[in-house]
């Protein structure tokens, strides 16, 4: 502006909406990144060799791929698995709380058993468990309803009620119901203790406020890793030949590739259907979090900002 | 003590001799004292002296350990039965609660719900209250604490001030007949004090019952009917606060004050 090293003449002291005008607003001349932009391209030019190789590459067959994507037999079995993950999960969820509660009680008897249960299900592998459910039927072979030594009403035998598919079931949801439980605690834990004082003092009963304040509150702690367990429980599901159980999709896309002699194009295909019913459940998991974190964030909305806005160029005061 | 006859009509809250122990740590000596219909009490003292427990103990958010406490001449947390005290089911405590309004030092208010669902929350809920009346008195509630256009507001989106004085018309909500105050105003930044205080004032000059746990000695002087001076789990000298703000009787109350005042 004027001769360097003399300091720019001081303004005269004058409020923003002063004689003087407002100030005009910043437009500075943008810092130059070329570091951002190579590491771009490299990305970009890897990505598209990948791409190429993938497309010209005679072993991923995708011609394969394209006919059996839409296979009624995978479809079919894309269901199974689905049914599988949304079943285990629901029984675990439901679980998983009463298992937490009991941990959270007052009670030592409760806290010991629910303890113990975590401690056993999350301490053996999941395949190991299944594989045991599959043997239910031989270590119980029937089922006896009654007074424990005295008299019984009923021989149920186990073989005839429990098909493989529900020793799936099971097999799922009580593994994953003890992981379930720590999600759930964590959360009632992370509610802070003047929530339920509060609650409380207004004379709420215990199950209002655990219902009304405490886990709406605490469901925006066990939503996000709820939502990593569901997409965990999905690929999962795949273990089940354990039981063995092998109608769902990626035991049938292993069967399916005796047709193709090729298992690629087939686990190429197993893969899609797992990634597609994946991006539902994120989309899903993406509005719960923000119905759940509602208040959570002292930053306004877009639409309360513009009120204030309009507010301020009307000339109030905030 | 247990054929003690119950307090008298113009008595809304009596203690006799109330002790709380945590664990082997006794917090309350044997805490005497009544409060009046219509009465505003202040009680003042140097933090840990048990204040806060005696305040919890009159709506059961803690239990007594030893004497008797009544409230509206109904005896707080236990039943008594064939000369014996019982220990009173939930449900029942719960039902004592909804008649005492409690606002706390850190507010407490339910972040997940804006300052309107607040205020409606407990009466819809505990009460049965249709949902329009509660709003419609919601909002004349927040007229009267003064933020009637922060209905909408998320509890983070306020401030200190704001948030405590939506806390007390949540309590208010309830029509509570006494109404306990926590250092309400201790968290607060000194230019946001004020103004609780003046909503706490208007209450008082409306007839409300209130206990109130301050530091705020300017408020005892100008407010308070009783004041009460606490030290150790003991009352150590109560009366009139004009008196015993400016000629208190006791080396304690004295030392007290000199840092306070």
């Amino acid at each position: 502006m004027s001769s360097v090293g003399e300091p720019p003449a001081a303004p005269a002291v004058e409020g923003r909406d002063g004689p003087g005008g407002q100030p005009e607003l910043i437009k500075a001349v943008p810092l130059r990144r070329p570091g951002r932009l190579i590491a771009a391209v490299l990305v970009l030019v890897l990505l598209a060799l990948f791409a190429y190789g993938a497309a010209t590459n005679s072993a991923y067959d995708w011609g394969t791929f394209g006919r059996y994507l839409f296979d009624q037999r995978i479809s079919k079995a894309a269901g199974v698995t689905l049914s599988l993950t949304v079943l285990a999960m629901f029984f675990a969820i439901i679980l998983g709380v009463i298992l937490a509660v009991m941990r959270l009680s007052p009670n030592p008897v409760l806290k010991a058993v629910a303890w113990g249960f975590v401690w056993f299900f999350r301490g053996t592998p999941i395949y190991v468990q299944l594989v045991f459910w599959g043997l239910l039927v031989v270590i119980y072979k029937q089922i006896d309803l009654g007074i424990p030594f005295v008299v019984q009403f009923a021989h149920i035998n186990t073989g005839s009620l429990f098909t493989a598919y529900w020793l799936a079931v099971i097999g799922l949801s009580l593994n994953e119901s003890a992981y379930m439980s720590e999600i759930v605690r964590a959360g009632i834990s992370s509610v802070d203790e003047g929530q339920e004082e509060a609650a409380r003092a207004l004379g709420m009963s215990w199950s209002l406020s655990t219902r009304r304040i405490v886990l709406p509150q605490a469901m925006r702690v066990i939503i996000p890793p709820t939502g990593n367990e569901l997409i965990s429980m999905l690929k999962t599901t795949s273990l089940v030949i354990a039981v063995p159980l092998t109608s769902e999709l990626y035991s049938r896309a292993r069967d399916l590739s005796v047709e193709t002699f090729n298992p690629i194009p087939m686990l190429l295909v197993a893969s899609a259907w797992y990634l597609f019913f994946t991006s539902i459940l994120m989309v899903g998991q993406f509005y719960l979090e923000r119905y759940f974190s509602r208040g959570a964030s002292r930053k306004m909305s877009a639409k309360q900002l513009q009120a204030l806005a309009n507010a301020q160029s009307l000339g109030g005061h905030i | 003590m247990t054929g003690s006859p119950p307090p008298a009509a113009d008595v809304m809250v009596r203690s006799e001799q109330v002790c709380k122990y945590f664990g082997a740590l006794e917090v309350l000596k044997g805490i005497s004292l009544n409060v009046n219909r219509g009465e505003v009490m202040c009680l003042v003292g140097p933090s840990g002296s048990g204040k806060s427990t005696f305040l919890r103990c009159i709506n059961h958010l803690e239990q007594i350990s030893a004497g008797r406490l009544w409230v509206d001449g109904e005896l707080v947390g236990y039943t008594e039965r064939g000369g014996r005290l019982h220990e009173m089911p939930a449900k029942h405590a719960a039902v004592q609660r909804r008649d005492i309004g409690m606002v706390f030092q850190k507010f407490n208010l339910f972040p997940h719900l804006t300052a309107l669902e607040n205020i409606t929350e407990a009466p819809t809920r505990v009460k049965g209250v249709k949902k329009v009346e509660a709003i419609a008195r919601a909002n004349q509630l927040l007229e009267q604490v003064g933020m009637p256009d922060k209905a909408k507001a998320y509890p983070a989106q306020l401030s200190g001030g704001q948030q405590q004085r939506v806390a007390i018309a949540r309590a208010l909500a309830m029509d509570p007949k006494l109404m306990l105050f926590d250092e309400p105003t201790s968290a607060l930044d000194p230019e946001l004090v004020g103004e609780v205080l003046d909503v706490m004032k208007q209450l008082a000059q409306g007839g409300m019952t209130m206990i109130v746990v301050t530091h705020e000695m300017g408020f005892a002087r100008e407010v308070a009917d009783s004041l009460v001076f606490m030290d150790a789990g003991v009352v150590v000298e109560s009366g009139e606060p004009r008196s015993v703000l400016s000629d208190p009787k006791h080396e304690r109350t004295k030392a007290f004050l000199s840092k306070v005042l």
